[in-house]
């Protein structure tokens, strides 16, 4: 097979969409932290569950990081022009982000400044606003953001030479103004809190918390569904941007429901995703499974690859333009040359072996369930 | 419309944003990258003895280390966003180049990093002996790693190699990645800063094992973490050293405004002497090298020595650089900014030519900016190489603050030359085993612990502060790199993310002396 430029932009999209995928599943620990005084009503209770994620939480960190690394390699004309434009959004998860990577380390030393209760807090902003902002920005991948990009400003010597400018002065916080994308940044947040939930089912050895943990996903599975499934109606109902073969954009009806029948692998993908979070949910609730992690983890990242392949594929905009529709985004212009992307993916077909190295390192640590006990005895090293 | 004095407030307070936070960085990733080998040797011991000592060891330095790691990764986050959030134009421009290392380095390093350290804290009675030595290691060399990428990608910007301008995407593409990766300017860069990394962690164990000394406690951990930690750091301080006087020619050769900064050197000239010690005047009265100091103490010949390895070497001047030397065929940056603005003018053409669909100009303007025709080689290298230059308003712009510069590097080769000093007496009075009795040198050591701060600190301020006004040397300013935002909101960012570093830096500072106190532990 001849590997060419659009290969090359698709499989770079398919590896984006992954990496969103994974850093949606392990949004768990956030959503462990967020509800770290409702499973948690004792300090020990919450000390398990902070060393429970503690063990998991560099990796969802580590997850967004790359994310943004191989937007920028991959796609630098949307990091340009959403970082540097929806400039309070990024600043805001930035700062949640930045909260959290101190918390559970510096929680319960002596002498911490800030007190245990201001890390606690930290992680429990990190855990509700993490989630929720970040939902609400990948909405913006459907239903579009205020910018214009003309390249020409760059020879505007003299004056201002940013190729991007956003047109609102919100500068990103007009997102909560359409509905579907606070509904995608509610799903986000209750799912995290769904699979936070079957995660502390699996990882703590420990009746009470196991009863609360299943109580409380079933309370946000179903609130989930509620958001999700009309973001999803809505999604599939809404016009989408398209771009011709010669790059030209216009809107198409139902572009998304489109891209779902003309890529049926797509739709399996995604049905396949629905089914397994729901097997997650119902075997975790009905049944107290400790596998419902699986399920709904798996699911998870099934669905939210097939959502985002939705957004770029099928010569889909990525990132509609609502300011200025032939400045739209997609991954044919706004991608790094072929030359970056061969590098890129020669680098990439690391990524088995990285997967292969963390599964295998957190299988070695997991093997052993968190306890009461442990926690209580300080001997180990604990957050 | 910004007129151009909002537009250079944003300027100014992005770079003051991006200079907090790397500053905040940059003060826990030294250690992090030298005390994770520390304590990887330390386990290597404990794993072929057996000897419970080692372990108990390990485990104390591995705390220390774990309080700064997590510091180090909230503080890293922003600069990787902040390329986008505050340099759009930055991350547009390059991004084809830029962006790579930085995925590599969330590829290959960061997730080694993340998922080791976790076994490292976590798998001592889960994992084998073996296994969690190795963790430990790969621990170490995760972060060294993501040293690497990173400092490839600033050696780019000081040095940008192997790449071409396309101006149909109106950006600079990459055409050879190994050009990239070896560039001699990154490979100096990231041995130079990563071996100051080492013996700033060097000087950092040495320093609290003196204060047990000083304390009368733990003397057996305290002798045996300086005997490892001062081998170390005298290793390391060597290669610092090797790959400093690497850097001198480099910079000599790719940013001469940036050494000529260095110095304070005026006027160039043959067999230039080396400022050691000197005061500057103020900026007003400084126009050459008669008047530029109140006050200097030179050695002969060794700026030329230092730049190019040749007594008689010529080392340019900031005069030259800026008004042109023909003698020495050196340009004026009044005539680069002609030159730059013409291959500004070219671009600008082009893009006009394109939304015109006027194909033969586009045709035309593309050959000058192809490296494989005769008229793209002179076109290349006579105009786009001042591209940059092109944005800037006066030719003055081109000198950056000459006595941070200035004072920046002789604090940072000052502390340096007393390190080896340092090392050499504690490795000697080691070998005398007379270090428990020696006090003042056990005062020494723990003083000497902030003069690494400071000097591994200065070191980035020579590095940055000497290059600018440059983003990217030569091809794009600070003022045409930065994303199109008010002043107001990087502002208002500027000060809550200094507010809240600030506070993570005293609790930091709190937990690690609190736990430094504590000493190791029983198990």
């Amino acid at each position: 097979m001849q590997i060419t430029y659009i290969f090359l932009q698709q499989y770079w999209w398919f590896i984006i969409s992954l990496l969103g995928a994974l850093l949606v599943f392990l949004l768990f620990v956030q959503g462990g932290q967020g509800m770290l005084r409702e499973i948690g009503r004792s300090d020990v209770e919450r000390n398990m569950l902070v060393n429970s994620l503690g063990r998991k939480w560099e990796f969802t960190f580590t997850t967004l990081v790359t994310f943004g690394g191989a937007f920028f390699a991959s796609f630098p004309l949307f990091y340009s022009t959403s970082f540097g434009g929806a400039f309070y959004v990024w600043m805001l998860i930035l700062l949640v982000f930045v909260i959290q990577a101190v918390a559970y380390e510096f929680r319960r030393k002596p002498d911490n400044f800030l007190g245990e209760k201001t890390y606690d807090a930290f992680l429990m902003v990190n855990g509700v606003a993490g989630p929720l902002l970040l939902g609400i920005a990948v909405g913006t991948f459907f239903t579009g953001a205020n910018f214009a990009v003309d390249r020409i400003n760059i020879t505007a010597v003299g004056g201002h030479t940013a190729i991007s400018q956003w047109t609102t002065p919100w500068r990103g916080l007009e997102a909560v103004a359409d509905w579907r994308n606070v509904a995608l940044g509610l799903s986000v947040l209750f799912l995290s809190r769904v699979l936070a939930c079957q995660y502390f089912m699996n990882n703590i050895d420990d009746d009470t918390i196991f009863g609360r943990s299943r109580r409380r996903m079933g309370l946000y599975s179903v609130l989930f569904l509620v958001c999700f499934l009309p973001f999803l109606a809505a999604l599939f109902l809404s016009d989408g941007v398209a771009a011709d073969p010669s790059g030209v954009m216009y809107y198409e009806p139902y572009k998304y429901w489109h891209n779902l029948v003309q890529m049926p692998v797509v739709a399996v993908v995604m049905a396949a995703g629905v089914l397994a979070v729901l097997t997650g949910m119902i075997t975790g609730y009905f049944r107290s499974s400790r596998k419902a992690i699986w399920w709904s983890g798996i699911g998870t990242v099934l669905t939210v690859l097939s959502l985002l392949l939705l957004a770029g594929w099928n010569g889909t905009a990525y990132y509609p333009s609502n300011a200025d529709l032939q400045s739209s985004l997609t991954i044919y212009n706004s991608s790094s040359s072929e030359f970056t992307l061969q590098v890129m993916s020669i680098v990439s077909l690391l990524i088995p072996f990285v997967v292969a190295y963390i599964w295998y390192a957190w299988r070695s640590i997991n093997r052993k369930r968190i306890t009461r006990r442990e926690i209580e005895n300080d001997g180990e090293h604990q957050y | 419309m910004q007129s151009i004095s909002e537009l250079m407030q944003v300027v100014d307070w992005s770079r003051a944003q991006f200079a907090m936070t790397a500053i905040y960085h940059w003060i826990f990733v030294p250690l992090t990258l030298g005390l994770g080998f520390i304590v990887a040797i330390m386990e290597t011991f404990y794993y072929k003895t057996g000897d419970a000592f080692w372990k108990r060891t390990t485990k104390f330095w591995m705390r220390l280390f774990g309080i700064n790691f997590a510091i180090g990764v909230a503080t890293g986050i922003i600069l990787e966003f902040e390329f986008g959030t505050n340099w759009s134009n930055y991350s547009y421009f390059v991004g084809d180049i830029f962006g790579a290392p930085l995925a590599i380095e969330g590829i290959m390093a960061f997730f080694l990093e993340s998922t080791f350290i976790a076994v490292m804290f976590f798998g001592w009675n889960k994992v084998s002996k073996g296994f969690h030595l190795t963790a430990t290691w790969l621990t170490a060399i995760g972060a060294n790693l993501s040293a690497l990428w990173i400092l490839v990608a600033n050696g780019w910007m000081q040095y940008p190699v192997g790449m071409q301008f396309n101006p149909e995407t109106a950006r600079n593409e990459m055409v050879s990645f190994f050009d990239v990766l070896f560039s001699p300017v990154a490979m100096n860069k990231f041995f130079h800063t990563v071996s100051s990394g080492y013996v700033l962690a060097a000087v950092f164990v040495v320093g609290v094992s003196a204060w047990f000394l000083l304390r009368r406690r733990e003397n057996q951990m305290a002798l045996r973490s300086i005997k490892i930690a001062s081998v170390f750091g005298m290793a390391s301080i060597l290669l610092c050293v090797f790959t400093g006087d690497g850097s001198g020619v480099w910079v000599s050769r790719t940013q001469p405004m940036k050494l000529a900064a260095m110095e304070a050197h005026y006027d160039g000239s043959e067999g230039a002497p080396l400022v050691a010690v000197g005061i500057l005047k103020p900026e007003a009265e400084r126009t050459s090298n008669e008047d530029a100091f109140y006050f200097k103490i030179e050695i002969p010949k060794l700026l030329s020595i230092m730049s190019a390895h040749d007594v008689d070497a010529y080392v340019a001047g900031i005069n030259d650089l800026v008004y042109g030397n023909p003698e020495r065929g050196i340009l004026s940056a009044s005539e680069k900014m002609e030159r730059g603005r013409v291959a500004i003018d070219e671009l600008a053409r082009y893009r006009e030519a394109m939304e015109n669909g006027d194909s033969e100009t586009m045709q035309a303007i593309a050959r000058k900016f192809d490296p494989q025709t005769d008229e793209g080689k002179e076109f290349l290298s006579e105009y786009f190489a001042y591209f940059g230059y092109g944005y800037l308003q006066s030719p003055e712009d081109i000198v950056p603050n000459v006595p941070l510069t200035f004072y920046a590097f002789r604090v940072m080769v000052g502390i340096g030359c007393l390190f080896i000093l340092l090392f050499a007496v504690v490795l000697w009075t080691g070998y005398r085993k007379s270090l428990e009795r020696t006090r003042w040198l056990q005062y020494v050591m723990l003083w000497a612990i902030p003069f690494a701060y400071i000097a591994s600190m200065a070191g980035w301020v020579v590095a940055e502060v000497g290059r600018q006004p440059w983003t990217i040397q030569d091809l794009l300013p600070t003022v045409a790199a930065v994303s199109r935002i008010d002043a107001t909101s990087v502002m208002v960012t500027f000060f809550i993310f200094a507010l809240l570093f600030t506070a993570l830096l005293i609790a930091e500072i709190k937990i690690m002396t609190k736990q430094i106190s504590i000493g190791p532990k029983n198990e």
